[in-house]
């Protein structure tokens, strides 16, 4: 016994057999896709006709996201979009510094005692125009209990005065290039950057366990894929304690966790050889909804952050070159290790002379160990030019592109940290393309909300959130696009074989649409509404939406 | 003086001898309990023979010392370092080889508990100027150096005479430069000299026979400014020094300068005021430093 599910419409991926109607499941895996008749061929079955007037697409695959966007969700959401948590309740932006207080003031009123801290995500005063938050601003919020509020890039954190008292940190004199201080000599409350964060972030309830992903953030980031079509999602990158290995296997193996995790393993503490031998010992501990055995490096640090690494002329506005964040010598040696014992690896490298680097450092380690389907894969990538392009595909790499930055900060890429020629290359997915590189797109959730659909929006229009077009040639189509968020990111995490397209032997994973996302026209395909997933068969609708 | 724990930040890229220098002084650390704050254990900086017992991401080592582990949460560490009873003598932290050291001392600047006494870079006399000239390192290398109060040239012994000047040349720009062939310098100069309580005498106790060291006590109220100009200037030779001096107004400061920097925060100790200086064997000059803290500058009354 198996069921045959119809639809209006089966868009498949795969390329012998692109659309059909019918797709056939048996344990959790695709019997085979085509017409009712043809399908009725494998035996009895059973018809479900419930998908009759939707759209399936293949499971879509986040390549580049954080488990921990489940673990923002337990605090207070303030960021200038509308953005939906994962009960679907979509909270609407807050438009102003004073959208942000009120917010956090009901929030506040909501919480058992008069010490608890109020803590809240996704701050973006770039859109407040100059104004800067201070902390007498979250004083409005509550002046007795701690208040922090991270900011959407996560590389800066408002606190009250409260919070600043308690940290140590109300006090004259003091001299750091991440505090900010006001004409009173104090610190004005914001706190930019790693260390000056940890100074405050235990007192105002950003935890780092709970945001290195913790059981109930997981459980939330797994309804969030459901409402978003996701049915596999890479979380990039989690250090992989054996605590957390052994959470994360248990509740991806209950019978209604609803996504497959593919969790790749951070350098820390680890020396190179540590490192290959810790991803190997995981890969053997995978599941089928828990992956591991991929490693992540990071190169460099963020654009607009000007922590990333550019080749010359660098920032646009002068800000100093940014930094390496890890010795050259380990980026080779985990390369070489990484080719010579068949692990792979994935690189982050935002500027386009980290990018450079690591095609340098691979380029050598590929001469000495000369492995075949490596797949090493860059993650952002953002600036890479033509010629780097076409070093990734004589070099075998994939590209992993974050399109969704062209919405939330092309402005401030195009007018401050790279200008606009620059700006309008930026995650070239069309030269991705035409140069034959394997690529993805993504998210890199919380950093920007989880929607791989969203994202194949930003790739094909590149429009900024105040409508402009940043870099008209380097829009892809839909279709591309598509495959791009199937297919094209399961590549990437060597799941192809497995996952992305729906065809005969692969994991019965799809999205399941209310709308068809080839009919809809471009500039609406972030509005295809989804009614849910299917997930090795198994089905998970989103529950209804409420309106904040 | 106040009891906030001195606090040294190690720089220098990979292979500049950070480890190696950081074990000579846990085992020359002559009764001063070091505690050293590491990156991370990937490879382990301390010799086996030191280790007296490893938990978690802490390791004890003979004579009172520790070794802590930081990976991505510094401030975390710097935190735990304060906490520690009893309070060790003297912080060590190794910053990573890519890390900019002055970003370091910036974080441990906010922790209650600490006061920074200067950042020492290592260079590696072979290596250092190529690495300078790397397309991808050079900035990070310079920016590096950029930071030092000090710099330790590591491996001098095996470089050939004309390039070591040219190398030592080149270095002097940043920052004065002392030898310190496998991790070879003494604790004072490292790490900064230990201020004499009160005595009111001048004494120049042999350290190590390469350096020189001066005491002075019994000192009047001085322009801090001034002092730190001439302690600062290269022409005195003066490599580290530290006092507890008044200011015109009659306010007790702590003074202390590493190479050209200098730094003066208020001080809670009281007593007569007190200054040493610790300088290369035979640069130290005496005459312009005494003239610096010559009574006859100010007329505000007894001091």
């Amino acid at each position: 016994m198996f069921t045959i599910h119809s639809a209006r419409r089966i868009l498949t991926m795969n390329s012998s057999r692109p659309e059909t109607t019918h797709v056939a499941v048996r344990e959790g895996r695709i019997l085979g896709t085509g017409s009712l008749e043809e399908l009725s061929g494998w035996g009895k079955h059973e018809l479900d006709e419930r998908f009759a007037d939707k759209v399936l697409m293949p499971g879509l695959v986040e390549g580049h996201s954080h488990a921990m966007e489940g673990s923002f969700w337990r605090y207070v959401y303030v960021g200038y979009f509308d953005r939906m948590d994962p009960d679907g309740k979509v909270w609407t932006g807050a438009s102003s510094i004073d959208a942000v207080i009120d917010r956090l003031r009901d929030a506040a009123s909501k919480l058992a005692g008069d010490a608890a801290p109020l803590s809240a995500w996704s701050l973006d005063p770039i859109y407040f125009g100059n104004r800067r938050v201070v902390r007498e601003d979250l004083d409005r919020a509550s002046a007795t209990r701690p208040v922090g509020v991270l900011h959407a890039s996560g590389h800066i954190l408002n606190v009250n005065t409260k919070a600043l008292e308690l940290a140590g940190l109300l006090r004259k004199g003091i001299n750091h290039p991440g505090i900010p201080l006001g004409a009173d000599g104090l610190p004005t409350g914001e706190l930019k950057g790693p260390d000056p964060m940890m100074m405050a972030s235990p007192y105002v309830g950003f935890d780092r366990e709970v945001l290195a992903c913790d059981e109930l953030g997981l459980r939330y980031f797994g309804r969030l894929c459901v409402r978003k079509g996701v049915t596999t999602a890479a979380d990039l990158a989690n250090l992989l304690p054996q605590d957390a290995v052994a959470m994360m296997l248990r509740v991806t193996s209950e019978s209604d966790f609803p996504a497959r995790i593919v969790s790749l393993l951070r350098l820390q503490l680890l020396s190179g050889q540590a490192l290959i031998d810790r991803a190997l010992e995981l890969r053997a501990m995978s599941s089928d909804r828990l992956r591991l055995g991929i490693v992540k490096l990071v190169a460099d640090g963020s654009i607009q952050g000007f922590s990333a690494r550019l080749r010359w002329p660098g920032y646009y506005n002068g800000a100093p070159n940014g930094l390496w964040y890890v010795p050259l010598e380990t980026l080779r040696e985990a390369f070489r290790l990484a080719l010579a014992r068949g692990v792979q690896i994935h690189t982050h490298t935002n500027g386009d002379e980290a990018t450079e680097l690591v095609l340098d450092c691979i380029e050598a380690a590929l001469q000495a160990h000369p492995a075949r389907d490596h797949r090493f894969t860059l993650q952002h990538c953002q600036l890479a030019d033509a010629a780097q392009f076409r070093r990734m595909r004589a070099l075998g790499l994939c590209v992993n592109l974050f399109p969704n930055h062209h919405y939330y900060w092309g402005d401030q890429h195009y007018a401050i940290t790279v200008g606009p020629e620059r700006a309008e290359r930026m995650n070239a997915c069309a030269t991705a393309l035409a140069s034959g590189v394997p690529f993805a797109i993504h998210s890199d959730a919380p950093v920007t909300p989880l929607g791989p659909l969203f994202t194949a929006w930003c790739a094909v229009n590149r429009r900024t959130a105040t409508g402009r077009l940043l870099g008209a040639h380097e829009r892809i189509g839909v279709a591309d696009a598509l495959r791009t968020i199937t297919l094209g990111a399961a590549y990437t995490l060597k799941l192809d074989g497995e996952v992305g397209s729906i065809e005969c032997g692969k994991r019965a994973d799809f999205a399941v649409l209310e709308d068809d996302p080839l009919e809809i026209g471009a500039e609406r395909l972030k509005d295809v509404r989804i009614w849910g997933t299917v997930q090795g068969g198994r089905l998970f609708p989103a529950t209804p939406s409420s309106q904040a | 003086m106040s009891t906030r724990i001195p606090v040294t930040v190690i720089g220098g890229y990979l292979g500049a001898g950070k480890t190696t220098l950081i074990n000579h002084m846990l085992r020359h650390a002559g009764g001063r309990r070091l505690a050293v704050l590491v990156n991370d254990f990937g490879a382990l900086p301390i010799d086996a023979d030191l280790i007296e017992a490893q938990e978690g991401s802490t390791i004890s080592i003979s004579g009172g010392c520790v070794c802590c582990s930081f990976g991505s949460d510094l401030v975390a560490a710097l935190r735990g370092i304060v906490a520690l009873d009893p309070p060790p003598g003297h912080l060590l932290i190794e910053a990573s080889g890519v890390a900019l050291p002055a970003a370091i001392s910036a974080t441990a600047s906010l922790v209650r508990g600490l006061a920074n006494e200067g950042i020492v870079v290592l260079a590696d006399a072979e290596t250092v100027r190529e690495r300078a000239g790397d397309r991808y390192l050079g900035d990070t290398i310079e920016r590096q150096l950029r930071d030092a109060g000090l710099i330790l040239l590591s491996k001098p012994d095996l470089a050939n005479a004309d390039a070591l000047a040219a190398t030592r040349a080149w270095l002097e720009q940043f920052a004065p430069v002392i030898d310190s062939p496998r991790g070879q310098v003494p604790l004072e100069v490292a790490l900064g000299p230990a201020l004499g309580r009160s005595r009111p005498v001048i004494a120049s106790p042999p350290a190590h026979p390469a350096y020189e060291t001066v005491e002075y006590g019994d000192l009047p109220a001085l322009d801090l400014e001034r002092l730190c100009t001439v302690l600062t200037d290269p022409a005195a030779g003066v490599l580290r020094a530290k006092g507890i001096v008044r200011d015109p107004s009659g306010a007790m400061q702590a003074v202390q300068t590493v190479g050209r920097r200098a730094e003066i925060y208020s001080a809670t100790a009281g007593g007569p005021g007190r200054l040493v200086c610790i300088g290369i064997a035979g640069r130290l000059d005496r005459s312009a430093i005494e003239r610096a803290i010559a009574p006859r500058q100010f007329r505000c009354g007894s001091a």
